[in-house]
C-alpha cells in the first residue's frame, strides 16, 4: 500500500509535467489547428535557460522561474511571428514540417553548443517529509504545486476573461473573428507565449527533478507530452492534463514492472491503441471536414 | 505487340547499359571507393525518396515514419545474412534479403494504410510517428538484434550495380503506379478525399497500395544501406532520418519522378560535403526544409516531370474517348 501511494506520487510529479507541456501543444491545436513541433524543444531551451541562468546569477527558485517562463515566451512569440506565421494560408502540410524544422533547428544547434548532458544544480532545500510512512520531497511539492497553480491560472484565463474569450472564438472560426475587430494575430501571438512560457516552467520542474539536461530532451520528454495531448483529444486543454496524468501512471508503472527501456515502446504503443479507437483522443471531438 | 517492344527498346536498353556501366565501373578504377560509396549513396536516397513521395506528395499526406519502415527492412535484412545464412552464396542470398526486407517493410505498411482509412492529415502524421518510435524502441529491446548496440559485421554486398538496379525498379514501379488508374485515384484522394469517393474512387485501395508500395520500397532501401554501411542500429533510424528523406522530398518536388532524383542527389552531395561540420550539419538540414516551406513548399519539380520520365502511351486511351462523345451525341 505504502509503495503504490508511494508510485502515485511518483505519476502525480511526471504527470503534472507533462500536463504543463501537453497544454502548450493543445492551446496552439486549438488556435491554430496545428501541431507544433517545436514545443517539445521549447521545454527543452527552458531547462538551459535556467543552467544559463543559474551560471550567470545565483537567484532563487522563483525569480528563475519567472525569468525563464519570460524568455520562452519570447522564443515562442519568435518562432510565431517568423517561422508560422507566412504559413498562416499555406496547406496545412507546409505548417507541420515547418515546425518539424524549427524543433530539429533548436535541438541540434543546442547540441552544437552544449553536446553533452549537464547536471542542473539544486536550486531548492532538499527536505523531505513523512505522511504515514510515504515520503514527499520538498521538490516534489514544489513541482506538482507550481504546476497545479499554472494549470488552475490558465484555466481561469480561458473560461473567465476576454482574453480566453477571444481564443476560444479564434478556435471556432477564425476568419469571423476577425471581422468582429478582434485581433486576432496578436491573440495568437499571445497563445503561443503562454504556451511557450508554461513548457519553459516544465523545463525547469524537469531539471530540478531530474537533474540532467540534455538536447534530447526535446524528444525524449517533449515529445512524450505531445502524445498525452493527442491521448486526451488534442485542443482540448482539460483533455491534455488527463492524458498527461494517464501516461504519467501508465510510464511510472511500466517503470515499475519492466526495464526501463520499455517506456518508449509502451507510450507509443498507448498512443496507437487509443488513436485506434477514439481517433480523436478521450475527450477531443472530430474536427470538420475542411477542404 | 511489336509496335509495344519497338516503343520500349530505346529506353530498356539504355538502362541496360546502365547496368552494365554501373557493374563494370568499379573495377575499372576510375571510380574511388569513395566516390563508389557517394554514389550509391544517392541510388539509396533515391529509393527512399521517390517511395516517400508516394504517400507525402502523389497521395498529399504527411508521413514522418519512413525511417521505421527502412528499420524494419535494414534488420530483416541483415538477420538474414548475419544470422542465419552467413555461409550462403552472396548472388543468390543478397537479392533474397533484398526482397525479405522489402517485404517485411511493406507487411508494416498495411496496418499504417488500414489506419489511415479513418485519420487523415495531422492525426496521419501522428500514427506514423507513433509508428517510428514504436520500430525504433522495439528495436532497442530486441536482445538477438543487439538491442541499443545494434548489428555489426554485416557483410558489404551493396554493389553499385545493384544499387542501380533497386533504384531503376523502384522509380519504374513508381512512375507506372502514378500514371495507371491506381495513381489517378491516389491524387485525386490528396486533391480531395470526398469528391474522389464519390466519383467512384476506392479511396481504401488506393491508399493501401500507396502505403504498402511507399514501405516496401523504404525496406528496400534500408537492406542496400544495412550492406552497404555494415553497421546498423536502431538509432540511425531516428526522427532525424525521416527529415533527411523529408528535405529530399520538398527539395526535389512534390509528386514528381524527376524532383525525387533531383533531390536525392543534391541532398547527399549536400550531407557529404558537410561533412566536416560535424554536428552542425544537422542544424543545416532542417533549416533548408523551413525555409523551403516558407518560399518554395512545394519544391524544384512540384508536380511536374520531364518528359523523358513518363509513360509513352497517355492514360486514357483515345478510343474510349470516341466512345464517350458518341455516347453522348448519339441518343439525342
Amino acid at each position: 500500500m505504502k509503495y503504490l501511494a508511494q508510485q502515485a506520487i511518483n505519476a502525480l510529479q511526471l504527470g503534472s509535467i507533462y500536463a504543463l507541456i501537453a497544454l502548450g501543444y493543445s492551446m496552439v491545436y486549438g488556435v491554430l489547428t496545428m501541431i507544433n513541433f517545436a514545443h517539445g524543444d521549447v521545454f527543452m531551451l527552458g531547462a538551459f535557460f535556467c543552467l544559463l541562468l543559474i551560471a550567470l546569477v545565483p537567484v532563487p527558485f522563483w525569480l528563475a522561474l519567472i525569468v525563464v517562463m519570460a524568455a520562452t515566451a519570447l522564443l515562442g512569440t519568435l518562432i510565431e511571428r517568423f517561422a508560422y506565421r507566412p504559413l498562416r494560408k499555406a496547406p496545412r502540410v507546409s505548417a507541420i514540417i515547418t515546425a518539424l524544422g524549427c524543433g530539429l533547428v533548436i535541438q541540434n544547434t543546442t547540441l552544437g553548443i552544449s553536446p553533452y548532458a549537464r547536471p542542473m544544480p539544486r536550486l531548492l532545500e532538499n527536505a523531505t517529509y513523512q505522511f504515514g510512512g510515504v515520503t514527499i520531497t520538498m521538490l516534489q511539492i514544489v513541482i506538482i504545486g507550481v504546476s497545479l497553480g499554472l494549470m488552475l491560472a490558465l484555466d481561469f484565463l480561458i473560461r473567465k476573461t476576454s482574453f480566453g474569450m477571444a481564443m476560444r472564438a479564434i478556435a471556432s472560426d477564425r476568419a469571423m473573428v476577425s471581422l468582429l475587430g478582434i485581433p486576432a494575430n496578436e491573440i495568437i501571438a499571445i497563445t503561443f507565449a503562454i504556451g511557450a512560457a508554461l513548457g519553459g516552467a516544465a523545463g525547469l520542474l524537469y531539471g530540478m527533478a531530474y537533474p540532467v539536461v540534455s538536447a534530447s530532451m526535446g524528444i525524449t520528454v517533449g515529445w512524450k507530452a505531445f502524445v498525452a495531448a493527442v491521448i486526451g483529444g488534442i485542443g482540448n486543454m482539460r483533455g491534455a492534463v488527463l492524458g498527461a496524468f494517464i501516461l504519467g501512471s501508465v510510464e511510472v508503472m511500466t517503470v515499475a514492472v519492466l526495464p526501463s527501456t520499455y517506456r518508449d515502446l509502451i507510450s507509443y504503443s498507448l498512443l496507437l491503441l487509443i488513436l485506434v479507437f477514439k481517433p480523436y483522443g478521450l475527450l477531443g471531438k472530430p474536427a470538420l471536414h475542411k477542404a | 505487340m511489336m509496335d509495344g517492344i519497338k516503343k520500349h527498346l530505346i529506353p530498356l536498353s539504355l538502362l541496360l547499359l546502365g547496368l552494365v556501366v554501373a557493374a563494370v565501373l568499379p573495377a575499372t578504377g576510375l571510380v574511388n571507393d569513395y566516390l563508389q560509396f557517394v554514389l550509391i549513396s544517392v541510388a539509396i536516397n533515391a529509393i527512399l525518396c521517390v517511395s516517400l513521395n508516394l504517400v507525402n506528395g502523389w497521395m498529399g499526406e504527411f508521413s514522418v515514419g519512413h525511417a521505421g519502415f527502412m528499420a524494419l527492412g535494414a534488420y530483416a535484412s541483415a538477420i538474414l545474412t548475419v544470422k542465419l545464412f552467413p555461409t550462403a552464396p552472396a548472388a543468390l542470398l543478397f537479392p533474397a534479403a533484398v526482397l525479405i526486407g522489402g517485404c517485411t517493410a511493406g507487411l508494416a505498411g498495411i496496418p499504417v494504410g488500414i489506419l489511415s482509412f479513418k485519420t487523415r492529415g495531422d492525426y496521419l502524421a501522428i500514427i506514423t510517428l507513433a509508428f517510428l518510435m514504436i520500430v525504433k524502441s522495439g528495436l532497442e529491446n530486441i536482445p538477438y538484434t543487439g538491442g541499443p548496440r545494434g548489428m555489426l559485421g554485416i557483410p558489404r554486398l551493396t554493389t553499385l550495380a545493384w544499387a542501380y538496379f533497386w533504384c531503376v525498379v523502384a522509380f519504374w514501379v513508381i512512375r507506372n503506379l502514378v500514371y495507371s488508374k491506381y495513381g489517378r485515384g491516389i491524387a485525386a484522394i490528396r486533391e480531395d478525399e470526398i469528391a474522389a469517393e464519390a466519383m467512384g474512387v476506392n479511396t481504401r485501395t488506393a491508399k493501401l497500395v500507396a502505403f504498402v508500395t511507399s514501405s516496401f520500397f523504404a525496406g528496400v532501401a534500408g537492406a542496400l544501406f544495412a550492406h552497404q554501411l555494415q553497421f546498423i542500429n536502431p538509432s540511425s533510424f531516428d526522427i532525424l532520418k525521416s527529415t533527411e528523406i523529408l528535405v529530399m522530398v520538398y527539395l526535389g518536388g512534390v509528386a514528381s519522378l524527376g524532383g525525387s532524383l533531383l533531390g536525392a542527389g543534391a541532398v547527399t552531395i549536400l550531407t557529404q560535403s558537410l561533412q566536416p561540420l560535424g554536428t552542425w550539419r544537422m542544424v543545416v538540414l532542417p533549416a533548408i526544409l523551413v525555409v523551403l516551406m516558407l518560399y518554395r513548399p512545394s519544391g524544384i519539380m512540384g508536380y511536374r516531370d520531364w518528359a523523358w520520365l513518363k509513360p509513352f502511351f497517355s492514360p486514357a486511351p483515345r478510343s474510349n474517348k470516341k466512345k464517350e462523345t458518341e455516347k453522348r451525341e448519339g441518343p439525342q
